[in-house]
């Protein structure tokens, strides 16, 4: 029996500063810990489930987070598939408390990659994978991988760069509702495309920003979660995938997100038209086009249109990113946990301004690694209780 | 092969790449020595047929550990592109503008390589190339791609 609609979420946070140089990782990390807790209503007694991952994060790094926090958790899940992580960490978490072997989950995350000056798109790329040879030589820095994906859309679909530039326009918009994001000075179209080109065909501004961060996520069953501080948000539906070169020529425009998306809708018993707003991995603009596509929100070469129409602001078919996404509020170098306390605070509501009112169920859809190369992709659909 | 100078030279337009041995194992030795060589050198399974790349010690199609080497046309077409104008690593600061593309091939795989002797603003998918190689070292060499 799977655990659609015996799982929640219980307590969130996010990191509040985009830039922390007196902090390290772990103190982040813990001071996130701490405010979650404080939101469910538990003390770190509680915890008896521990997740994570971070960029650095070694063979021992579980057992470094815990002994940092002092605590005993009976089963520790530090499985790393990218910045789509913690997506697949609410997942993992659900089926361990659902099958006993843990009764609160705790999911953390913390970063400094802004006061490291960490180059995320446009740094190393020695991947420590088997197939790094054959890459490592050409100097493909992250953001090429994305750019070749947007190169095959706009030759198969005729996408545009004005269609690209909109997703960015519509989710900075959304971060000048947000007073923590980290840019909050509105952009148009033309900002986007004046921006300077960084891997043809994506500016400046098609790529998210590098900030310091963390966040944590508290999972607990639904019963359990129903006695505690705030409304539960329900666990409906997950699901995971890989998706890579195939030894020859896929569909780069099709994404793990497909994959993901349908196990995820199916464990819900939903479809897309039943979503009322989505947070999704917006590494560059095209991450989101073709996410949008793959999960089914628009058919295969429509998501420039879909964009173009304002589908993706508030008030549109699908409102996605109200926080601000990685574009223009938090990317701290991997970026998943804050799709899932995103699509929570709005199941949650109260959110003034960027509020979808009304929001009965949202989707958080996450992509680690380099897309047209090798990444993953993990699919969240929560509802209210 | 590229430069002849140490000395960087900013005002002088962007240097050429400059390719460092490739990591070796006993999986894809026979692609970059057929590289040093000037071949371009696919696998192909005795037992299923397929083509693989990149080299593996076994088919992964069928699992058999039929693998046998042949030599490439080294003609393909590029599949996708990007020009990277932007990277932070040491060795490619100084190159950018350059091209990076996913080739496909006459025999089916696609190859990442950079598309060099032609102005980035040129490349299209579609476009025809044909490998060339850069010696490195000895024994070894890196293939990429020139327009055909």
């Amino acid at each position: 029996m799977s655990f659609s609609g015996r799982i929640a979420i219980a307590g969130i946070h996010e990191y509040e500063s985009r830039w922390a140089p007196d902090k390290t990782a772990f103190q982040i990390t813990a001071e996130c810990a701490r405010e979650a807790l404080s939101d469910a209503g538990l003390s770190l007694s509680d915890v008896d489930g521990l997740f994570g991952a971070t960029m650095s994060m070694g063979a021992m790094g579980m057992v470094q987070l815990a002994e940092y926090l002092n605590i005993k958790p009976r089963y520790l899940d530090g499985s790393n598939i990218g910045g789509s992580s913690f997506v697949s960490h609410v997942a993992h978490a659900a089926a361990a408390i659902h099958s006993g072997l843990c009764e609160v989950a705790l999911i953390l995350y913390g970063s400094t990659a802004a006061s490291d000056a960490m180059a995320i798109g446009t740094g190393d790329t020695s991947m420590r994978d088997p197939g790094a040879a054959f890459v490592a030589p050409y100097g493909m820095p992250l953001i090429s991988s994305y750019a070749m994906v947007a190169q095959r859309h706009r030759h198969q679909y005729g996408t545009t760069s004005e269609q690209l530039a909109d997703i960015a326009v519509s989710t900075r918009r959304h971060a000048s509702l947000n007073p923590h994001a980290k840019m909050q000075r509105p952009i148009t179209r033309e900002d986007v495309l004046e921006s300077r080109m960084i891997a043809d065909p994506l500016h400046l501004l098609d790529c998210c920003i590098i900030s310091d961060g963390g966040g944590a996520v508290i999972v607990t069953s639904l019963e359990r979660a129903r006695d505690l501080r705030q409304p539960p948000i329900v666990v409906r539906g997950t699901g995971e995938a890989v998706c890579h070169r195939e030894l020859g020529a896929p569909d780069l425009t099709t994404i793990a997100a497909k994959q993901s998306g349908e196990h995820a809708f199916a464990m819900a018993g939903l479809t897309p038209a039943d979503v009322d707003l989505a947070t999704i991995y917006d590494s560059f603009t095209i991450t989101v086009l073709v996410t949008l596509e793959c999960l089914g929100f628009c058919a295969p070469g429509e998501g420039g249109a879909f964009v173009e129409e304002g589908g993706i602001g508030l008030g549109g078919r699908l409102p996605v990113n109200q926080d601000g996404g990685g574009l223009s509020s938090n990317h701290s170098g991997m970026r998943g946990i804050f799709l899932v306390i995103e699509a929570v605070r709005q199941l949650r509501g109260g959110l003034g301004a960027r509020q979808v009112e009304g929001a009965e169920i949202a989707l958080a859809h996450g992509t680690g690694g380099y897309l047209g190369l090798m990444h993953s992709g993990a699919t969240l659909i929560l509802s209210k209780d | 092969m590229s430069s002849k100078r140490d000395e960087p030279k900013p005002a002088a337009g962007p240097k050429a790449i400059e390719y460092g041995p490739p990591a070796v194992d006993w999986e894809t030795r026979a692609y970059w020595e057929g590289a040093g060589r000037g071949e371009l050198v696919l696998q192909r399974c005795r037992d299923c047929g397929v083509v693989q790349h990149r080299p593996r010690g076994l088919c992964v199609t069928c699992l058999s550990d039929g693998i046998e080497h042949f030599v490439a046309s080294g003609r393909g077409r590029v599949h996708t592109w990007s020009v990277v104008r932007q990277n932070q690593m040491p060795a490619f600061r100084e190159a950018v503008p350059y091209v990076v593309a996913y080739v496909e091939l006459e025999e089916g795989p696609q190859i990442l390589a950079n598309v060099v002797d032609c102005d980035p603003d040129s490349v299209s998918i579609g476009m025809p190339v044909v490998v060339e190689f850069v010696k490195t070292g000895r024994d070894l060499g890196v293939p990429r791609f020139v327009p055909a």
